[in-house]
């Protein structure tokens, strides 16, 4: 049997490429986080609120769910490719994730506010309130409280997603560690501490956002 | 004033107001009386505005409500309602229940908003719960909150939509020396009831309503004590025994 | 800009490939989920018990499932176990890889169905002189089903889209075989929009054979 040292096909002149791998894991994260959150809360509100919505939404709703991200990044990548503008990988990355935390968020605001009881909607507009301020000062901040522990568990499915945007070429850390592995044999090593830094990042937050989810249940 | 002709309102082909005539002076409370079912909550709902109409008119101090260039909004400021579940927002103290609607809707500044449902929160006896959520006050004292939040709009009519129904009987009482207090101030009043005795005492006129019509109209002492009407007296049989 | 012809009848041609790939991703998506039950089952007791070993092993196993990507738990299987010395085909990386998630995240679901029937619902059938068994084999099994179908489904449909994951270790299941596929060609759009509408086909048919199946089981 051969032995050999934990570090050998490692170096430290690997650390700045796998800190650009947690680096683009991290902006595409964000970039997605915000983009779709916003796209969410849009058309959440609008398929809760206005019937014609709910039927217009509905394909882009439905393939979102029904088809793989893989294929979503390839599809995404290679129309605009064929359109002549191809796009950074991180940007195809961008739209796709986007969109699809889009269609999770927007699910999670029809529930919020589809939680919020009729009859204070009634209290409110009979209290002479206009359709926006009753939306602004009663049914969104109730509905924030039922959404806000499920959006962050959505916001943790979307740091897992964006290792897939390696298809369309996007050094994220699961990609660098692959290319790590490749050059070194060390895939256990190497895996192990990729997973720690999901973990590290996703275990936290989930436990937080169970947390909430228990004090908003007793409130 | 507050005229009702000839409205109708169905859900469906259900057809819960069937031609109701009434109408309510100024400083009138005018009790409605009648079984579940039997439209008298539907038509304080249309008298807000909150329900539409399949026919006739509703009329308050000359506006028609269900006309298609009525502002509700403002029209609502006028008419204060009270529903059987208290509806109090459970995301704010009840000093910010009350407060919230001067501030949004007349935009008050937020002191004089405060000031206001201080002034109101005392008025229901609240006046020590003022920092406290709706889920640590009881039914009755959430009931009272309620009623403080749609006076704080200074409305000119109150509407009550059986607001006792849901509350155990121990908190009854606390809530109806409330509306007496506002009988009292001169208060104009439609008050929906199972409470006939409530009705008897401090009602001006009754109506009692059956499927959808009203079936006798007067005041109240003589509608309870000595009904006209075959169904009305059938009625009162079944609620006082 | 947009001066491409697409050309269809090449996908045509390899479209038999294509459904072999379909065949290998619903083998893999409904074995993974038969182990994940089964594995899932344990492991939502263990972690309904308080403490113990069980109790520790489980929850290590289901906040690693839920709270690193499947794609990470793919390359755990493939490559992680390669460096040990154990090289499992893609096939069976890939339903180990998927039977760990499921497993994972169905515990999960299993704990929040037997948490959802209260303990009176116990007390009250054996009160009727059911046995433990007969108590929970009529009384809060059937209750416990009903709330956790639709999680289940989901998972399952999960599963399906995990499995196009096989790609990237050269299993050929339908976004493999698309992949192989088009490479020869590189009509890469044609060729995944196929992929995509069969997806889309099978993720539907599970939705709706469950649907009707719940209003058979629950009559909703």
């Amino acid at each position: 049997m051969q032995f050999q040292l934990p570090y050998s096909g490692l170096q430290w002149s690997d650390l700045p490429y796998v800190l650009l791998g947690v680096w683009n894991t991290l902006i595409l994260t964000l970039a997605a986080a915000t983009f779709g959150t916003l796209i969410g809360v849009v058309i959440g509100w609008l398929r809760q609120d206005v019937p014609v919505a709910r039927v217009v939404l509905a394909p882009y709703v439905d393939v979102t769910r029904s088809v793989p991200l893989i294929i979503q990044f390839i599809l995404v990548n290679s129309s605009f490719a064929l359109a002549g503008i191809p796009l950074e990988p991180l940007w195809v990355g961008v739209i796709v994730l986007s969109l699809y935390m889009g269609v999770l968020t927007s699910e999670l605001v029809r529930a919020g506010l589809g939680a919020v009881r009729f009859q204070l909607k009634w209290a409110s507009r009979s209290l002479g309130m206009s359709y926006w301020q009753e939306l602004r000062y009663v049914s969104a901040p109730l509905a924030l409280r039922t959404f806000f522990p499920g959006w962050i568990g959505t916001v943790i499915a979307l740091t897992k997603d964006t290792a897939l945007v390696s298809v369309v070429g996007y050094v994220e850390l699961l990609r660098a560690s692959q290319v790590l592995i490749n050059r070194t044999n060390e895939a256990l090593l190497v895996l192990a501490g990729t997973g720690l830094f999901y973990f590290a990042i996703c275990y936290p937050i989930s436990l937080y956002s169970r947390r909430l989810e228990r004090t908003f249940q007793h409130d | 004033m507050i005229e009702i002709e000839n409205v109708r309102k169905s859900f469906g082909t259900l057809e819960v107001l069937k031609g109701i005539n009434l109408s309510i002076e100024k400083g009138e409370v005018l009790c409605l009386i009648g079984g579940s079912g039997s439209g008298k909550s539907t038509l304080l709902q249309c008298i807000n505005g909150l329900q539409s109409i399949q026919g006739g008119n509703i009329i308050v101090d000359g506006t028609n409500v269900h006309a298609r260039d009525t502002n509700l909004n403002t029209l609502r400021q006028k008419l204060g309602i009270v529903f059987q579940q208290y509806n109090a927002f459970p995301h704010l103290t009840a000093l910010e229940n009350v407060a919230l609607a001067p501030r949004v809707v007349k935009k008050q500044s937020r002191r004089d908003a405060l000031d206001l449902a201080r002034e109101h929160l005392d008025y229901v006896g609240l006046g020590s719960k003022a920092d406290m959520k709706p889920s640590g006050l009881s039914g009755g004292q959430q009931q009272r909150l309620a009623i403080a939040r749609a006076l704080a709009m200074k409305p000119a009519y109150m509407l009550f939509d059986e607001v006792t129904s849901a509350l155990d009987p121990e908190l009854v009482g606390e809530v109806l020396d409330t509306l007496r207090k506002l009988k009292e101030s001169g208060m104009t009043m439609i008050v929906v009831t199972h409470d006939v005795a409530f009705a008897r005492e401090s009602g001006d006129r009754v109506a009692f309503f059956d499927q959808g019509v009203i079936c006798e109209l007067g005041p109240a002492r003589q509608v309870i004590n000595d009904p006209k009407e075959e169904r009305t007296r059938q009625f009162l049989q079944r609620v006082l025994h | 800009m947009f001066n491409y012809t697409f050309y269809w009848s090449i996908v045509w041609e390899k479209f038999p490939e294509l459904l072999q790939g379909a065949r290998i991703t619903l083998e893999v998506t409904i074995l993974s989920m038969i182990f994940g039950t089964a594995l899932a089952l344990p492991l939502s007791l263990w972690r309904r018990a308080r403490e113990g070993v069980g109790h520790a092993f489980a929850t290590g196993w289901v906040e690693l499932a839920r709270n690193t990507p499947a794609l990470f738990q793919v390359y755990m299987v493939y490559f992680g176990l390669g460096s040990l010395h154990i090289h499992l085909p893609s096939y069976f990386a890939m339903v180990a890889a998927l039977t760990f998630n499921n497993a994972g995240y169905l515990a999960e679901t299993f704990r929040g169905g037997l948490n959802s029937v209260p303990p009176q619902q116990l007390s009250a059938a054996r009160s009727l002189g059911m046995s433990a068994f007969s108590a929970y084999a009529y009384v809060v099994f059937p209750q416990v089903f009903q709330v956790v179908f639709f999680p289940y489904v989901n998972q399952l449909n999960w599963a399906l889209l995990n499995s196009s994951l096989g790609m990237i270790i050269g299993l050929r299941e339908l976004t493999g075989a698309t992949q192989a596929a088009q490479s020869e060609s590189f009509r890469t759009f044609e060729f995944f929009i196929v992929a995509a509408c069969i997806y889309y086909v099978m993720a539907k048919a599970i939705e709706t054979l469950a649907q009707l199946a719940s209003w058979r089981l629950f009559g909703r």
